[in-house]
Protein backbone atom coordinates (compact mmCIF):
# COMPACT_ATOMS: atom_id res chain seq x y z
CA UNK A 1 0.00 0.00 0.00
CA UNK A 2 1.61 3.29 -1.06
CA UNK A 3 0.23 6.22 0.83
CA UNK A 4 0.19 10.46 -0.68
CA UNK A 5 3.69 12.25 -0.75
CA UNK A 6 2.71 14.81 2.02
CA UNK A 7 1.21 11.45 4.52
CA UNK A 8 5.20 10.38 4.23
CA UNK A 9 6.29 14.23 4.94
CA UNK A 10 3.84 14.61 8.31
CA UNK A 11 5.01 11.09 9.13
CA UNK A 12 8.75 12.42 8.96
CA UNK A 13 8.18 15.85 10.66
CA UNK A 14 6.78 13.47 14.10
CA UNK A 15 8.77 10.37 14.27
CA UNK A 16 11.56 13.11 13.64
CA UNK A 17 10.31 15.05 16.22
CA UNK A 18 8.82 11.71 18.68
CA UNK A 19 12.93 10.47 18.35
CA UNK A 20 14.43 13.88 19.66
CA UNK A 21 12.19 14.10 22.32
CA UNK A 22 13.23 10.48 23.12
CA UNK A 23 16.38 11.37 23.23
CA UNK A 24 16.14 14.51 25.54
CA UNK A 25 14.30 11.60 27.99
CA UNK A 26 16.89 9.11 27.54
CA UNK A 27 19.48 11.28 28.92
CA UNK A 28 17.50 11.97 31.93
CA UNK A 29 16.39 8.40 32.25
CA UNK A 30 20.10 7.63 31.99
CA UNK A 31 21.12 9.84 35.30
CA UNK A 32 17.86 9.07 37.01
CA UNK A 33 18.60 5.24 36.67
CA UNK A 34 22.35 5.44 37.15
CA UNK A 35 22.08 7.27 40.38
CA UNK A 36 19.35 4.48 42.15
CA UNK A 37 21.70 2.04 40.37
CA UNK A 38 24.42 3.58 42.27
CA UNK A 39 22.12 4.82 45.28
CA UNK A 40 22.28 8.40 44.68
CA UNK A 41 19.54 10.36 43.49
CA UNK A 42 20.53 12.32 40.33
CA UNK A 43 18.80 14.75 38.94
CA UNK A 44 15.85 16.28 41.48
CA UNK A 45 16.23 19.68 41.22
CA UNK A 46 15.27 20.91 37.75
CA UNK A 47 11.40 20.42 38.30
CA UNK A 48 9.39 17.60 39.85
CA UNK A 49 12.26 14.72 39.76
CA UNK A 50 13.92 16.61 37.79
CA UNK A 51 11.69 16.14 34.29
CA UNK A 52 13.07 20.04 33.16
CA UNK A 53 16.60 18.79 33.17
CA UNK A 54 17.16 17.85 29.57
CA UNK A 55 15.46 20.91 28.75
CA UNK A 56 18.07 22.90 31.31
CA UNK A 57 20.57 21.21 29.80
CA UNK A 58 19.75 22.46 26.22
CA UNK A 59 19.59 26.04 26.88
CA UNK A 60 22.89 25.54 28.64
CA UNK A 61 24.47 24.35 25.56
CA UNK A 62 22.89 26.67 23.37
CA UNK A 63 24.12 29.32 25.51
CA UNK A 64 27.52 28.20 25.83
CA UNK A 65 30.29 29.65 23.91
CA UNK A 66 30.94 27.18 21.03
CA UNK A 67 34.73 27.47 21.35
CA UNK A 68 36.35 27.42 18.04
CA UNK A 69 40.64 26.44 17.79
CA UNK A 70 41.83 28.60 15.49
CA UNK A 71 43.86 25.96 13.42
CA UNK A 72 40.84 23.99 12.80
CA UNK A 73 39.40 23.41 9.15
CA UNK A 74 36.75 25.49 9.03
CA UNK A 75 34.20 23.63 6.94
CA UNK A 76 34.52 19.85 7.63
CA UNK A 77 34.99 20.95 11.80
CA UNK A 78 31.14 22.15 11.61
CA UNK A 79 29.97 19.87 9.17
CA UNK A 80 30.88 16.80 11.45
CA UNK A 81 28.95 17.23 14.05
CA UNK A 82 25.68 18.07 11.24
CA UNK A 83 26.31 14.50 9.49
CA UNK A 84 26.90 12.57 12.61
CA UNK A 85 23.11 13.85 13.91
CA UNK A 86 22.05 13.47 10.05
CA UNK A 87 22.87 9.85 9.92
CA UNK A 88 21.53 8.87 12.71
CA UNK A 89 18.44 10.45 12.67
CA UNK A 90 17.97 9.19 9.37
CA UNK A 91 18.14 5.80 10.03
CA UNK A 92 15.45 5.78 12.08
CA UNK A 93 13.16 6.37 8.86
CA UNK A 94 13.16 2.67 8.35
CA UNK A 95 12.37 1.06 11.37
CA UNK A 96 8.49 -0.09 11.59
CA UNK A 97 6.69 0.78 14.25
CA UNK A 98 3.19 -0.35 13.72
CA UNK A 99 0.62 -2.10 11.30
CA UNK A 100 -0.36 0.97 9.34
CA UNK A 101 -3.78 2.72 9.68
CA UNK A 102 -6.55 4.01 7.23
CA UNK A 103 -7.47 7.74 8.67
CA UNK A 104 -10.33 8.84 7.32
CA UNK A 105 -9.79 6.97 3.68
CA UNK A 106 -5.87 7.64 3.50
CA UNK A 107 -3.44 4.56 3.99
CA UNK A 108 -0.92 5.67 6.59
CA UNK A 109 2.01 3.71 6.77
CA UNK A 110 3.70 1.96 10.14
CA UNK A 111 7.00 3.44 9.34
CA UNK A 112 8.68 6.36 7.21
CA UNK A 113 10.06 4.99 4.64
CA UNK A 114 9.56 1.56 3.22
CA UNK A 115 12.71 0.74 1.87
CA UNK A 116 13.28 -2.80 0.43
CA UNK A 117 16.57 -2.77 1.75
CA UNK A 118 15.89 -0.85 4.97
CA UNK A 119 18.81 -3.13 6.89
CA UNK A 120 21.35 -2.16 4.69
CA UNK A 121 20.39 1.27 4.54
CA UNK A 122 20.71 1.48 8.05
CA UNK A 123 24.23 -0.22 8.33
CA UNK A 124 25.40 2.56 5.21
CA UNK A 125 23.86 4.61 7.31
CA UNK A 126 26.04 3.98 9.98
CA UNK A 127 28.86 3.85 8.40
CA UNK A 128 28.54 7.28 7.14
CA UNK A 129 28.32 8.64 10.32
CA UNK A 130 31.63 6.97 11.89
CA UNK A 131 32.62 9.80 9.27
CA UNK A 132 31.28 12.05 11.66
CA UNK A 133 33.98 11.07 14.29
CA UNK A 134 36.79 10.71 11.76
CA UNK A 135 36.24 14.18 9.90
CA UNK A 136 35.59 15.66 13.50
CA UNK A 137 38.74 14.40 14.92
CA UNK A 138 40.78 15.25 12.06
CA UNK A 139 39.34 19.11 11.16
CA UNK A 140 40.10 19.96 15.09
CA UNK A 141 43.62 19.93 14.02
CA UNK A 142 44.62 19.18 17.45
CA UNK A 143 46.66 15.62 18.47
CA UNK A 144 44.33 14.47 21.06
CA UNK A 145 41.59 14.66 18.65
CA UNK A 146 43.12 12.61 15.85
CA UNK A 147 44.56 10.09 18.57
CA UNK A 148 41.09 9.81 19.27
CA UNK A 149 39.00 10.07 16.31
CA UNK A 150 41.34 7.24 14.87
CA UNK A 151 40.78 5.20 18.12
CA UNK A 152 37.26 5.60 17.98
CA UNK A 153 37.27 4.31 14.35
CA UNK A 154 38.84 1.53 14.92
CA UNK A 155 36.94 0.41 17.30
CA UNK A 156 33.41 1.01 15.01
CA UNK A 157 34.82 -0.26 11.82
CA UNK A 158 35.60 -3.69 13.79
CA UNK A 159 32.34 -4.14 15.95
CA UNK A 160 30.67 -2.86 12.66
CA UNK A 161 31.30 -6.17 10.89
CA UNK A 162 30.05 -8.57 13.70
CA UNK A 163 26.83 -6.23 13.73
CA UNK A 164 26.48 -6.60 10.41
CA UNK A 165 27.58 -10.81 10.15
CA UNK A 166 24.86 -11.22 13.28
CA UNK A 167 22.18 -9.97 11.72
CA UNK A 168 22.65 -12.41 8.32
CA UNK A 169 20.70 -14.93 10.61
CA UNK A 170 17.58 -13.06 10.83
CA UNK A 171 18.10 -12.18 6.74
CA UNK A 172 17.95 -16.15 5.84
CA UNK A 173 15.46 -16.62 8.68
CA UNK A 174 12.86 -14.00 7.46
CA UNK A 175 13.75 -14.22 3.83
CA UNK A 176 13.81 -10.10 2.80
CA UNK A 177 16.19 -7.52 3.49
CA UNK A 178 12.96 -5.16 4.54
CA UNK A 179 12.38 -4.84 8.12
CA UNK A 180 8.50 -4.66 7.85
CA UNK A 181 8.42 -8.34 6.53
CA UNK A 182 10.87 -8.97 8.74
CA UNK A 183 8.44 -7.96 11.66
CA UNK A 184 5.12 -9.85 9.74
CA UNK A 185 7.59 -12.91 9.62
CA UNK A 186 8.16 -13.03 13.22
CA UNK A 187 4.54 -12.14 13.43
CA UNK A 188 3.41 -15.58 11.80
CA UNK A 189 6.02 -17.37 13.12
CA UNK A 190 7.75 -17.22 16.38
CA UNK A 191 10.44 -14.12 17.47
CA UNK A 192 13.87 -14.22 16.59
CA UNK A 193 14.99 -14.24 19.51
CA UNK A 194 14.27 -17.69 19.92
CA UNK A 195 16.54 -19.53 17.22
CA UNK A 196 18.65 -16.38 16.38
CA UNK A 197 19.90 -16.61 20.23
CA UNK A 198 23.30 -16.45 19.69
CA UNK A 199 23.27 -13.65 16.81
CA UNK A 200 21.43 -11.91 19.36
CA UNK A 201 23.91 -12.05 22.11
CA UNK A 202 26.53 -10.79 19.32
CA UNK A 203 24.42 -7.89 17.85
CA UNK A 204 23.47 -6.96 21.74
CA UNK A 205 27.09 -6.70 22.19
CA UNK A 206 28.16 -5.37 18.60
CA UNK A 207 25.33 -2.76 19.80
CA UNK A 208 26.93 -1.27 22.99
CA UNK A 209 30.09 -1.08 21.08
CA UNK A 210 29.07 0.92 18.46
CA UNK A 211 27.16 3.25 20.21
CA UNK A 212 30.38 3.77 22.40
CA UNK A 213 28.34 3.01 25.52
CA UNK A 214 30.68 1.88 28.70
CA UNK A 215 32.47 -1.27 28.54
CA UNK A 216 33.02 -0.01 25.39
CA UNK A 217 33.00 4.18 25.98
CA UNK A 218 36.86 4.45 25.02
CA UNK A 219 35.94 6.75 22.37
CA UNK A 220 35.40 8.88 25.17
CA UNK A 221 36.65 7.34 28.30
CA UNK A 222 35.93 10.19 31.07
CA UNK A 223 37.92 9.00 33.86
CA UNK A 224 41.13 8.17 31.79
CA UNK A 225 41.11 10.76 28.96
CA UNK A 226 40.74 13.91 27.47
CA UNK A 227 37.48 13.12 25.62
CA UNK A 228 38.68 11.84 22.56
CA UNK A 229 37.41 12.70 18.66
CA UNK A 230 35.28 15.38 20.28
CA UNK A 231 38.01 17.19 22.70
CA UNK A 232 38.04 20.21 20.73
CA UNK A 233 34.43 20.68 20.48
CA UNK A 234 32.29 22.73 23.16
CA UNK A 235 28.44 24.26 23.46
CA UNK A 236 25.85 22.50 21.28
CA UNK A 237 28.12 21.33 18.07
CA UNK A 238 29.63 18.85 21.29
CA UNK A 239 25.75 18.70 22.44
CA UNK A 240 25.35 16.96 18.86
CA UNK A 241 27.66 14.31 18.91
CA UNK A 242 26.25 13.46 22.56
CA UNK A 243 22.90 13.39 20.08
CA UNK A 244 23.78 11.44 17.66
CA UNK A 245 25.30 8.80 19.96
CA UNK A 246 21.97 8.77 22.38
CA UNK A 247 20.33 8.62 18.88
CA UNK A 248 22.36 5.68 17.34
CA UNK A 249 21.37 3.56 20.85
CA UNK A 250 17.51 4.02 20.43
CA UNK A 251 18.06 3.54 16.76
CA UNK A 252 20.12 0.47 17.06
CA UNK A 253 18.02 -0.52 19.88
CA UNK A 254 14.56 -0.27 17.34
CA UNK A 255 17.05 -2.63 15.48
CA UNK A 256 17.17 -5.01 17.89
CA UNK A 257 13.39 -4.66 18.80
CA UNK A 258 12.59 -5.20 14.93
CA UNK A 259 14.98 -8.17 14.52
CA UNK A 260 14.75 -10.21 17.59
CA UNK A 261 11.62 -9.66 18.88
CA UNK A 262 9.15 -9.04 16.80
CA UNK A 263 8.92 -4.93 16.58
CA UNK A 264 4.88 -4.19 17.15
CA UNK A 265 3.93 -7.37 17.71
CA UNK A 266 3.38 -8.15 21.63
CA UNK A 267 2.83 -11.60 23.09
CA UNK A 268 -0.87 -10.84 24.20
CA UNK A 269 -2.89 -7.30 23.31
CA UNK A 270 -2.54 -5.76 19.96
CA UNK A 271 -0.53 -2.81 21.23
CA UNK A 272 1.12 -1.75 18.08
CA UNK A 273 3.11 0.87 18.70
CA UNK A 274 2.82 0.47 22.61
CA UNK A 275 4.49 -2.62 22.39
CA UNK A 276 7.23 -1.37 20.40
CA UNK A 277 7.27 1.54 22.90
CA UNK A 278 7.73 -0.76 25.90
CA UNK A 279 10.33 -2.87 24.03
CA UNK A 280 12.80 0.10 22.91
CA UNK A 281 12.23 1.58 26.96
CA UNK A 282 13.91 -2.05 28.18
CA UNK A 283 16.74 -2.15 25.59
CA UNK A 284 17.46 1.44 27.15
CA UNK A 285 17.00 0.61 30.74
CA UNK A 286 19.57 -2.53 30.13
CA UNK A 287 22.04 -0.63 28.37
CA UNK A 288 21.73 2.04 31.32
CA UNK A 289 22.15 -0.86 33.89
CA UNK A 290 25.34 -2.31 31.95
CA UNK A 291 26.89 1.61 31.57
CA UNK A 292 26.86 0.73 35.70
CA UNK A 293 27.77 -2.42 36.21
CA UNK A 294 30.56 -3.26 34.14
CA UNK A 295 34.05 -1.97 34.12
CA UNK A 296 35.60 -0.06 30.62
CA UNK A 297 38.04 -2.39 28.57
CA UNK A 298 41.06 -1.80 27.91
CA UNK A 299 41.98 -0.90 24.03
CA UNK A 300 43.69 -4.30 23.24
CA UNK A 301 40.76 -6.46 24.91
CA UNK A 302 38.14 -4.49 23.32
CA UNK A 303 39.89 -5.06 19.76
CA UNK A 304 40.76 -8.90 20.66
CA UNK A 305 37.32 -9.45 21.60
CA UNK A 306 35.77 -7.85 18.34
CA UNK A 307 37.89 -10.05 16.31
CA UNK A 308 38.49 -13.02 18.22
CA UNK A 309 35.46 -13.86 19.55
CA UNK A 310 32.67 -11.69 18.29
CA UNK A 311 33.55 -12.40 14.43
CA UNK A 312 34.12 -15.89 14.98
CA UNK A 313 31.26 -16.54 16.70
CA UNK A 314 28.77 -14.14 14.44
CA UNK A 315 30.28 -15.96 11.08
CA UNK A 316 29.50 -19.78 12.71
CA UNK A 317 25.87 -18.56 13.73
CA UNK A 318 25.44 -17.09 9.75
CA UNK A 319 26.65 -20.48 8.36
CA UNK A 320 24.36 -22.74 10.96
CA UNK A 321 21.66 -20.76 10.40
CA UNK A 322 22.06 -20.72 6.61
CA UNK A 323 22.71 -24.60 6.55
CA UNK A 324 19.58 -25.06 9.17
CA UNK A 325 17.29 -23.18 6.53
CA UNK A 326 18.45 -24.84 3.25
CA UNK A 327 17.87 -28.38 5.46
CA UNK A 328 14.33 -27.98 6.56
CA UNK A 329 13.56 -26.36 2.93
CA UNK B 1 40.54 -16.71 32.58
CA UNK B 2 37.34 -14.59 32.76
CA UNK B 3 34.69 -15.46 35.20
CA UNK B 4 31.44 -15.38 33.96
CA UNK B 5 29.42 -15.73 36.96
CA UNK B 6 31.09 -13.05 38.45
CA UNK B 7 30.11 -10.56 35.67
CA UNK B 8 26.66 -11.91 36.48
CA UNK B 9 27.02 -11.50 40.05
CA UNK B 10 28.01 -7.98 39.48
CA UNK B 11 24.83 -6.89 37.94
CA UNK B 12 22.68 -8.35 40.93
CA UNK B 13 24.80 -5.51 42.60
CA UNK B 14 23.89 -2.51 40.95
CA UNK B 15 19.86 -4.35 40.65
CA UNK B 16 19.77 -4.89 44.53
CA UNK B 17 20.77 -1.06 44.79
CA UNK B 18 16.80 0.04 42.71
CA UNK B 19 15.27 -0.97 45.91
CA UNK B 20 17.24 0.96 48.50
CA UNK B 21 16.99 4.53 49.43
CA UNK B 22 19.41 6.51 48.24
CA UNK B 23 21.94 7.68 51.08
CA UNK B 24 22.27 11.38 49.24
CA UNK B 25 21.90 14.00 52.23
CA UNK B 26 19.77 16.79 50.49
CA UNK B 27 22.20 19.17 51.68
CA UNK B 28 20.12 22.93 51.54
CA UNK B 29 17.25 21.22 53.08
CA UNK B 30 19.17 18.89 55.01
CA UNK B 31 21.85 20.25 56.61
CA UNK B 32 24.71 17.47 58.46
CA UNK B 33 25.86 18.78 62.16
CA UNK B 34 29.23 19.62 61.93
CA UNK B 35 32.00 18.24 64.51
CA UNK B 36 32.12 19.92 67.86
CA UNK B 37 35.41 21.39 66.98
CA UNK B 38 34.80 21.94 63.18
CA UNK B 39 36.12 25.79 62.23
CA UNK B 40 34.09 28.48 60.49
CA UNK B 41 33.83 31.50 60.04
CA UNK B 42 35.22 33.58 62.99
CA UNK B 43 33.58 35.25 65.80
CA UNK B 44 35.25 38.15 68.23
CA UNK B 45 33.88 38.15 71.29
CA UNK B 46 32.95 40.64 74.40
CA UNK B 47 33.23 40.24 78.44
CA UNK B 48 30.27 39.85 80.44
CA UNK B 49 30.50 44.07 81.21
CA UNK B 50 30.43 44.84 77.14
CA UNK B 51 33.93 45.77 76.31
CA UNK B 52 35.64 43.95 73.89
CA UNK B 53 37.93 41.34 74.72
CA UNK B 54 40.64 41.93 71.47
CA UNK B 55 43.03 44.70 72.33
CA UNK B 56 44.06 44.97 68.81
CA UNK B 57 47.91 43.60 69.50
CA UNK B 58 48.07 42.00 65.72
CA UNK B 59 49.38 38.61 67.11
CA UNK B 60 46.34 36.92 65.31
CA UNK B 61 47.84 39.15 62.08
CA UNK B 62 51.45 37.94 62.40
CA UNK B 63 49.90 34.30 63.16
CA UNK B 64 47.75 34.24 59.51
CA UNK B 65 49.77 32.05 57.34
CA UNK B 66 46.89 33.39 54.68
CA UNK B 67 47.68 37.06 55.79
CA UNK B 68 44.37 37.83 55.51
CA UNK B 69 43.78 39.41 59.05
CA UNK B 70 44.49 43.25 59.20
CA UNK B 71 43.88 45.17 62.73
CA UNK B 72 44.77 48.67 63.07
CA UNK B 73 44.68 49.40 66.98
CA UNK B 74 44.05 52.49 68.46
CA UNK B 75 44.34 53.90 72.03
CA UNK B 76 41.49 53.83 74.55
CA UNK B 77 40.36 56.81 76.47
CA UNK B 78 38.08 57.65 79.24
CA UNK B 79 35.29 58.93 76.98
CA UNK B 80 35.50 55.96 74.23
CA UNK B 81 36.60 52.87 76.28
CA UNK B 82 36.09 49.72 74.11
CA UNK B 83 38.21 47.12 75.04
CA UNK B 84 39.44 45.69 78.29
CA UNK B 85 43.13 46.48 77.92
CA UNK B 86 45.34 50.08 77.54
CA UNK B 87 44.55 49.67 73.39
CA UNK B 88 41.77 48.48 71.39
CA UNK B 89 41.27 47.65 67.23
CA UNK B 90 39.67 50.49 65.96
CA UNK B 91 39.94 48.61 61.92
CA UNK B 92 39.33 44.05 62.32
CA UNK B 93 38.87 42.98 59.12
CA UNK B 94 38.98 39.26 57.93
CA UNK B 95 39.52 38.77 53.62
CA UNK B 96 37.32 35.46 54.16
CA UNK B 97 38.30 34.88 50.32
CA UNK B 98 41.85 33.96 51.42
CA UNK B 99 41.27 32.21 55.37
CA UNK B 100 42.25 28.88 54.96
CA UNK B 101 40.41 28.45 58.41
CA UNK B 102 44.07 27.19 59.87
CA UNK B 103 42.21 28.27 63.49
CA UNK B 104 46.03 29.91 64.11
CA UNK B 105 44.58 32.96 65.00
CA UNK B 106 42.83 31.65 67.88
CA UNK B 107 45.47 30.12 69.15
CA UNK B 108 47.98 33.04 68.73
CA UNK B 109 45.34 34.63 71.03
CA UNK B 110 46.38 36.03 74.53
CA UNK B 111 42.72 36.93 75.13
CA UNK B 112 40.78 34.32 73.07
CA UNK B 113 38.94 36.95 71.54
CA UNK B 114 38.86 35.57 68.11
CA UNK B 115 37.43 31.93 67.60
CA UNK B 116 36.38 29.73 64.60
CA UNK B 117 32.57 29.25 64.69
CA UNK B 118 30.49 26.30 62.96
CA UNK B 119 29.27 28.75 60.00
CA UNK B 120 30.85 27.24 56.49
CA UNK B 121 27.95 29.15 54.51
CA UNK B 122 29.60 32.07 53.40
CA UNK B 123 29.23 32.14 49.66
CA UNK B 124 29.00 36.22 48.33
CA UNK B 125 28.60 37.70 45.26
CA UNK B 126 31.27 40.12 45.44
CA UNK B 127 34.75 39.66 46.60
CA UNK B 128 34.09 43.01 48.59
CA UNK B 129 31.84 41.08 50.70
CA UNK B 130 34.25 38.54 51.40
CA UNK B 131 35.56 41.37 53.53
CA UNK B 132 34.38 40.46 56.92
CA UNK B 133 34.82 43.59 59.66
CA UNK B 134 34.69 43.76 63.23
CA UNK B 135 30.76 44.66 63.35
CA UNK B 136 30.14 41.83 61.74
CA UNK B 137 32.19 39.61 63.87
CA UNK B 138 31.15 40.82 66.75
CA UNK B 139 27.58 40.19 65.64
CA UNK B 140 25.92 37.21 66.38
CA UNK B 141 26.36 34.93 63.21
CA UNK B 142 23.31 34.95 61.34
CA UNK B 143 23.04 31.27 59.83
CA UNK B 144 23.03 28.82 62.13
CA UNK B 145 24.63 25.31 61.69
CA UNK B 146 23.56 22.46 63.53
CA UNK B 147 26.42 21.09 65.42
CA UNK B 148 26.65 17.04 66.79
CA UNK B 149 26.50 15.75 69.96
CA UNK B 150 29.72 16.58 71.39
CA UNK B 151 29.56 13.42 73.74
CA UNK B 152 29.44 11.67 70.46
CA UNK B 153 33.23 11.74 70.14
CA UNK B 154 36.08 11.16 72.59
CA UNK B 155 37.96 14.01 70.99
CA UNK B 156 38.49 16.74 73.80
CA UNK B 157 36.76 20.06 73.51
CA UNK B 158 39.94 22.69 73.71
CA UNK B 159 39.85 25.24 76.96
CA UNK B 160 39.66 28.25 74.12
CA UNK B 161 36.69 26.86 73.04
CA UNK B 162 35.14 26.02 75.81
CA UNK B 163 36.11 29.34 77.81
CA UNK B 164 35.20 31.81 75.30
Amino acid sequence: MTEPWWIALIEALVIINLVMAAFAYTTWLERKLLGRLQNRYGPNRAGPFGLLQPIADLIKLVRKESFFPSAAIEVPYILAPALAVFTALAAFAVIPFGAGWTISGYHVNGVVADVPIGLILIFALGSVGVYGAIVGGWASESKYSLLGSMRTCAQLVSYEVSLALSVLGVVLMGQSLNLSAIVDKQGETIWFIAPQFVGFVVFFIGMIAETARPPFDLPEADTELVAGYHTEYSGMRWGLFQTAEYINLITLSALAVTLFFAGWHGPWAPLGPLWFFIKLFLFVAVAIWIRASVPRLRYDQLMRFGWKVLLPVATVNALVTALLVVWID
Amino acid sequence: MPEPLDAVKGFAVTFKQLFKKPITQQYPEYKRPVYPRFRGRHRLHRHENGLEKCVGCSLCAAACPADCIRVVADENTPENRVSAGERYARIYEINMSRCIFCGYCELACPFDAITLGNEYELSEYSREDQIYTKDMLLAPPIKRIPVADPDLYDTPIPYYKEHS
